[in-house]
């Protein structure tokens, strides 16, 4: 798998694509690093655009390489490798080049004002760390929609349908549910919904290591509630780590019994 | 080296493979024909395990190769078409398979071969159409396995690379290895095939050498035997409404 890993890694780091991604983080984080000097604010705007971008991004990409790699996928198939290894290391390579453009272009900017020595280190920390999980679990999803359907048309269509769903229509379901249930005790409800969302999960992460109450709407309040604001922490993280842990097994075992 | 037993393959509803029972035991050029649809790629891609059987065995040196797939370290496979990661580089493209398979190899020569000295340190993206052929070319033969499969390998070659390529061919035939082509071109098979399968609507309809396939169908050409064997499904069909059975059974005793 790690001989797959880095010859897709030396494929997509020299991949235009992978400027332009990390070039864009880059231009955003120091244009809002100009305009505000509170790295807290800074954060927040960030966790905005990085909630919609990397999820969007991941998807398209993931879905755009696996069919650009088709043929090549073939001629690996053919090479004394098992299948397992050719997919496993493809999604790690799609998903890790990502994380590095986002780890670059945001990272370095805040370096450049001094976030290490800023107490906002662990909240930008939890940023880096949600986007690079949401880069492993929308390339996962985009993966194993490539993989399941031949059909790239509708293999794109239902991969932007997956993160148009995740990234907008949940939430309006979502609060029409909570105005709808209104007069029932909604605590449940509302932490198993936000955990189905890995895009909700992480904007509670952030927020609840940011600890604006103010933000945080009811999810987060509940989260909070819940879980205390350490273990909510830990246990967002594991979910999300699910969130990566079922769709790359699905890779797996969609790939075994593939034909190519 | 390879038998295949009752390989079933249905991609949906549609049938591909029907029951293929097959041997390729002899060293030398066996010509896997067959119109379009036919199955060909489909028994290739089985015996690569790119495509996996809905029922049979394929059994490669007294091994089932299901789930396996140290067995690909056998065989050597030029694919129909040439694509590969844009922003690799030929080099790193090659040091991969080397990566991958290890061993000893002979790249170099097939390098000096198609002049690809220029092209090592360029993107495969930005190379053309033959050049990539030529690298294609390069990945499948840099190995010396005992079975080489080529999959339309004619496809997009100039003359002169063509040329190259049927030496190369026949020199792999020389090491005594089993090599198995498939195509459309009848002359290629005229001149390089030793025995040929014809495979027709998933169901092997011929198989034997080249010779018996012509005096069998008493033609002087490769080309005109298949038309015959297609002319004679087709009559059975038309006229008399023959199930697909008897049409087998009209076929088969020639073999």
């Amino acid at each position: 798998m790690l001989k797959i890993l880095k010859y897709v890694g030396y494929d997509l780091l020299r991949s235009r694509w992978t400027y332009i991604y990390c070039s864009f983080f880059l231009m955003i984080s120091l244009s809002l690093l100009f305009l505000s000097s509170d790295l807290s604010k800074v954060v927040i705007s960030l966790m905005n655009i990085v909630l919609l971008i990397v999820p969007l991004i991941a998807t398209m990409f993931g879905v755009m390489y696996y069919y650009n790699s088709r043929e090549f996928i073939e001629l690996l198939l053919a090479q004394p490798i098992k299948r397992s290894n050719i997919f496993l290391g493809q999604y790690i390579g799609i998903a890790g080049s990502l994380s590095i453009s986002l780890i670059i272009g945001i990272g370095v900017p805040f370096l450049i004002y001094g976030v290490f020595n800023s107490p906002e280190i662990w909240n930008f920390m939890i940023l880096l760390v949600t986007g690079v999980l949401l880069s492993f679990i929308f390339s996962a999803i985009a993966l194993l929609i490539a993989l399941k359907n031949e059909n790239r048309i509708k293999g794109f269509g239902l991969a932007i349908l997956v993160w148009l769903f995740l990234a907008v229509i949940y939430d309006g379901i979502f609060l029409l549910g909570l105005i709808w249930f209104n007069d029932y005790p909604l605590d449940n409800f509302a932490i198993i919904g936000s955990i189905l969302n890995p895009i909700d999960l992480s904007r509670i992460l952030i927020l609840l290591k940011l600890d604006i109450s103010a933000l945080m709407g009811f999810t987060g309040a509940v989260f909070q509630k819940f879980f205390g604001t350490g273990l909510g922490i830990a246990a967002a993280i594991s979910v999300l780590i699910a969130w990566i842990g079922i769709p790359a097994w699905r890779i797996k075992s969609v790939s075994q019994t593939k034909d190519f | 080296m390879i038998s295949i037993n009752k390989l079933h393959k249905a991609f949906g509803k549609n049938k591909v493979l029907k029951g293929i029972d097959v041997n390729f035991n002899e060293p030398g050029i066996t010509a896997v024909l067959g119109p379009n649809g036919s199955g060909k790629t489909t028994l290739i891609k089985c015996i690569l395990g790119m495509v996996i059987p809905n029922d049979g065995t394929i059994i490669l040196d007294d091994k089932n190769i299901k789930g396996e797939w140290e067995y690909r370290n056998k065989i050597d496979y030029l694919p129909q078409i040439a694509r590969f990661p844009e922003n690799l580089k030929v080099k790193e493209l090659l040091s991969m398979i080397k990566d991958i398979r290890g061993g000893e190899e002979n790249s170099e020569r097939y390098i000096k071969l198609f002049n690809l000295e220029p092209f090592l340190n360029q993107r495969l993206g930005n190379l053309s159409g033959g050049t990539l052929q030529k690298v294609n070319i390069t990945l499948a033969l840099m190995y010396d396995s005992p079975l080489l499969i080529l999959d339309e390998p004619t496809t997009g070659l100039d003359p002169l690379a063509l040329v190259r390529l049927k030496k190369l061919i026949l020199e792999e035939k020389a090491k005594g290895k089993i090599i198995l082509i498939t195509t459309h071109i009848m002359s290629f098979v005229e001149e390089m095939a030793d025995n040929v399968v014809f495979l027709l609507e998933g169901n092997i309809h011929f198989e034997g050498s080249l010779q018996q396939l012509k005096t069998n169908y008493k033609s002087e050409k490769v080309e005109e035997a298949i038309a015959k064997i297609l002319e004679g499904k087709n009559y059975n069909f038309s006229s008399n409404g023959h199930s697909k059975r008897d049409v087998e059974l009209k076929i088969q005793p020639n073999i």
